[in-house]
């Protein structure tokens, strides 16, 4: 019973994926987002019933499916496991998930290839159903590519567009990259430990006698499989191209839940980096960096959807500095109200550009405020929990990773707090050009403006409310919740921090540095009305930063020129004097053929003479050698 | 030296001779008839050996058809003129050293074989009369037999098919 | 009955076959034309012949020559149709020259 009903967790967005692919087109576009909805609502369901049964019993459900692979001595499972990480994964993918295919019901529906749409989301569900729930690390690696391919087929989905598929490509490039490494890893550990299920290596490790070498080498090579999905420094730049998909993908995959699978990896894998200081070290400082370098470049973006992909990769930041730090717990809390914050901005932006006819520059808009209640509410929700603002999540989220830092590194607390106050100032500064003062748009478009149908707004309202008050699930005044949930995954608790003096007066430093943010922003855009300029005229810093520090084109000069360069020694060099000599060969074969051939004259004298001569060796060799 | 040694060595020495003027003559026809003798030698040798039925075949074959079919072709064909071109110098040598080296190859793998000399089996009964053969060929061998007939007809209708004149002039 | 072989002896059938059928061979080198070639070929074709009818005897067993029987009905049929194909090619090139005859060159 119990099996069948995981099995159904698993499977049931397969089955839309499937019923999609082959009726949705006849069936209409009312029956393939209903279906799609449903078959993730259904997950969604089942996962909440076995949340609350875990979360009572605390014991975790563990299926094993067949016997996958048995080599010599590597032994490995098909099986499922749902332990307190997997459960918390599967509960807001399939609840963000089921909410987003909602939204996606009214976005997509003048989209002839409505049912594509909803067979890839529900694909992507069950691959990224898949990555979490699996017993070992080759089954989270199935998701991993899986949810990688969706991610690619999603992003090109206007196929039609060439920048679309250069965009798509890219993602899933960068992230082959990142695959590499995971792949790497996933093979150095299966050849130190003959296994890769999670509990085995987690009981082989922590018994001790471990090569702690290859086990840094190892660990350092998944995190650049994490860095890959999770859009780290210097793999990121992916995820603003990512943008190009439809905004109801940014918001499932590009925001709320494929970027956080490298969080959910390192997570998953705790045992093995609490071993490996050296890469914890590297996974801070890499986290750290990226978020402050995201956040700068969020501050001079100009279109609604860049600013809030750069925040995402910032954000992930955040959360790479906690696991970097071994606050898994902390990550996680965030991980969860960043899916909320994060999905509720995105489907809000889409909102928006769905009102303005696919207009995503925010210099085009202002003054929506009025024509869009619901949406402006739900957003500037999500953009004060963003921001650190209590009593929203994103507060206690973030405030306890500052916290975490502030006892680790103090360095590492500084860069941190400076980009969360430049993600103070970006958000605002996004709400302020989008929701206030006067249109700038067209006189087309503000003819056109509208708020969304229910359909959209109503996933919007239940967002905000989840980021309104996500954060009690690890309230920092002792007994939370969530930390005592997790306890068990984490090898020794990570103390709590007993809130004295320091803790409130750095919890009143994160506040005030987000009303700084916010402030900035206010007097800039609000009360100084001013408007970023045109693309042309930016100068100076301003310039570098709105053009991302040209890492795309540093990329271009550093890594696509030199093997361009190198492909073509290789084409107009190199494959010429290949061929001359694969060709020579020929000829060479050509040349002797023909010698033979002088041979075959077509002479019956000759052939007989021939004939004969062999017939009598041939009489020798077998009668008298 | 008994007669019937005798006997095979002048008879052996006939087939080998014309034989070999069978190939040494220039004259097509001459060629022909010298290959007649030749038959009937054999015909001879098998007539040794008390061979009835295939000296009756031998000489009805091949010294009748075969025979008649060669004449009848080189009279067809006009060849009774010696004006056929001999092979380079060199052709001849080669054919020559050839002749020689086969005829040193076969000789010594039969002698190698180390056949029986002096005493040979006589079992007394009677193998090869026609009576028996006849009765052998259509017990043991009628369907072979059967597929010769058919082989001959097959034969005969290709041989009409070749030789009959195609209808489109070129 | 007594068996011929106590008088002659295997071998000396042997040497003559061997002999015989290499003045085949050396016929069909030696000539270039056709017919005669022919000629050397049925002559080889004897030899052989000739050999079977003598191991026959030296059984005291027929096949031998029933075997005879039947690769002289596929002589005869060889030399009907070969001797067409020779019409047939004489009428095409008006020679039996083996050597003209170069359309086996590939």
């Amino acid at each position: 019973m119990e099996k069948n009903l995981v099995l159904i967790v698993l499977l049931a967005p397969f089955i839309g994926f499937l019923g999609n692919v082959f009726f949705g087109k006849k069936a209409g576009k009312g029956f393939a987002g209903a279906l799609g909805t449903v078959a993730v609502a259904i997950s969604f369901a089942l996962s909440v019933y076995f949340f609350l049964q875990v979360n009572q019993t605390g014991k975790p459900i563990a299926v094993t499916l067949f016997d996958w692979i048995t080599v010599s001595n590597f032994k490995l499972d098909f099986g499922i496991v749902l332990d307190q990480l997997s459960l918390l994964w599967l509960l807001f993918v399939t609840g963000i998930g089921s909410l987003i295919h909602l939204y996606s019901i009214s976005y997509m529906h003048e989209d002839e290839n409505m049912h594509k749409f909803f067979s890839y989301l529900n694909l992507f569900v069950f691959f990224m159903i898949t990555l979490v729930v699996g017993s070992n690390i080759l089954i989270m690696f199935i998701g991993w590519e899986g949810v990688g391919l969706c991610s690619y087929l999603l992003i090109g989905f206007w196929y039609k567009n060439q920048d679309y598929n250069d965009a798509a490509k890219k993602a899933f490039i960068m992230n082959r990259i990142g695959d590499l490494g995971f792949l790497i890893g996933i093979f150095i550990l299966g050849s130190m430990f003959s296994t890769l299920d999670y509990a085995q290596l987690k009981a082989a490790i922590t018994a001790g006698n471990v090569d702690t070498t290859k086990l840094t080498v190892a660990a350092l090579c998944l995190f650049i499989g994490a860095m890959g999905k999770s859009a780290q420094l210097p793999l990121y730049t992916w995820l603003p191209d990512a943008m190009a998909g439809p905004t109801p993908v940014s918001a499932l995959i590009h925001a709320a839940t494929m970027v956080t699978a490298g969080i959910f990896m390192i997570t998953r894998l705790n045992f093995i980096f609490d071993l490996t200081p050296l890469v914890q070290n590297i996974i801070a400082i890499v986290g750290a960096v990226t978020a402050l370098v995201a956040a700068s470049i969020g501050l001079f973006q100009n279109d609604i959807k860049k600013v809030l992909a750069y925040s995402t990769v910032s954000q992930l930041g955040l959360m790479f500095l906690a696991l970097g730090l071994g606050a898994y717990n902390v990550a996680v809390f965030h991980v969860i109200t960043h899916a909320f914050f994060k999905a509720c901005l995105f489907l809000g932006s889409g909102s928006v550009i769905h009102a303005m006819y696919h207009e995503q520059d925010m210099r085009r808009m202002g003054g929506l405020r009025k024509i869009m209640p619901i949406t402006f509410a739900t957003m500037m929700i999500a953009t004060l929990a963003i921001s650190g603002i209590p009593p929203f999540s994103g507060f206690f989220s973030k405030d306890e990773i500052l916290l975490t830092a502030f006892h680790a590194n103090i360095p590492l607390w500084i860069i941190a707090s400076l980009a969360s106050i430049m993600t103070a100032f970006y958000m605002f500064r996004l709400m302020y050009l989008t929701f206030y003062r006067d249109f700038r748009g067209t006189e087309e478009q503000k003819h056109h403006l509208h708020e969304s149908p229910s359909l959209m707004t109503l996933p919007l309202i239940v967002l905000a409310i989840l980021s309104l008050v996500g954060g009690v699930i690890s309230l920092p005044f002792g007994g939370s919740w969530l930390n005592h949930y997790l306890a068990p995954l984490f090898n020794g608790s990570h103390a709590e921090h007993h809130l004295g003096t320091t803790e409130y007066i750095l919890m009143a430093v994160a506040v005030a540095g987000g009303l700084i943010g916010i402030g900035m922003a206010y007097a800039k855009f609000l009360k100084g009305g001013a408007v970023p300029k045109e693309d042309h005229e930016m100068t100076g810093l301003a310039k570098t930063i709105y053009h991302k520090y040209y890492v795309d084109e540093g990329y271009m000069a550093l890594i696509v020129k030199p093997i361009n360069g190198l492909a073509r020694f290789f084409r107009d060099t190199l494959e010429p004097a290949l061929s001359q000599l694969v060709f020579s060969l020929g000829s060479l074969a050509n040349g002797l053929g023909n010698l033979g051939a002088r041979v075959q004259n077509g002479s019956i004298g000759l052939y007989l003479f021939a004939f004969v001569i062999g017939f009598s060796v041939l009489f020798i060799y077998l009668f008298l050698a | 030296m008994s007669t019937v040694l005798l006997i095979f060595y002048i008879l052996s020495a006939f087939t080998l001779a014309t034989a070999f003027l069978t190939i040494y003559s220039k004259n097509p026809i001459h060629s022909a008839i010298y290959l007649v003798l030749c038959m009937v030698s054999i015909m001879g040798h098998y007539l040794l050996f008390n061979a009835q039925f295939l000296a009756l075949v031998q000489l009805i074959v091949y010294a009748g058809a075969i025979m008649v079919l060669f004449l009848f072709t080189i009279m067809l064909m006009n060849l009774n003129k010696e004006d056929e071109v001999h092979k380079p110098r060199m052709t001849r040598y080669a054919a020559v050293i050839i002749f020689i080296l086969l005829c040193g190859v076969l000789t010594y793998v039969f002698v190698d074989t180390k056949p029986i000399m002096g005493e040979y089996d006589v079992t007394g009964q009677d193998f090869q009369s026609i009576k028996v053969l006849g009765k052998v060929l259509l017990n043991e061998y009628m369907v072979p037999f059967e597929f010769v007939s058919i082989l001959l007809l097959t034969a005969m209708l290709g041989v009409v098919l070749l030789s009959k004149k195609e209808k489109s002039t070129r | 009955m007594e068996n011929i072989l106590n008088h002659i002896g295997i071998e000396n059938y042997l040497f003559l076959s061997v002999i015989l059928f290499c003045i085949g061979v050396f016929g069909v080198l030696y000539r270039r034309n056709a017919i005669i070639v022919f000629m050397s070929i049925e002559i080889m074709l004897n030899a052989v012949n000739l050999l079977f009818v003598a191991f026959s005897t030296y059984h005291q067993d027929a096949e031998g020559q029933v075997f005879v029987f039947f690769s002289m009905a596929v002589a005869a049929a060889e030399v009907a149709v070969g001797l067409a194909i020779l019409v047939a090619i004489f009428r095409n090139i008006g020679s039996i020259d083996i050597a003209n005859l170069k359309n086996l060159k590939g």
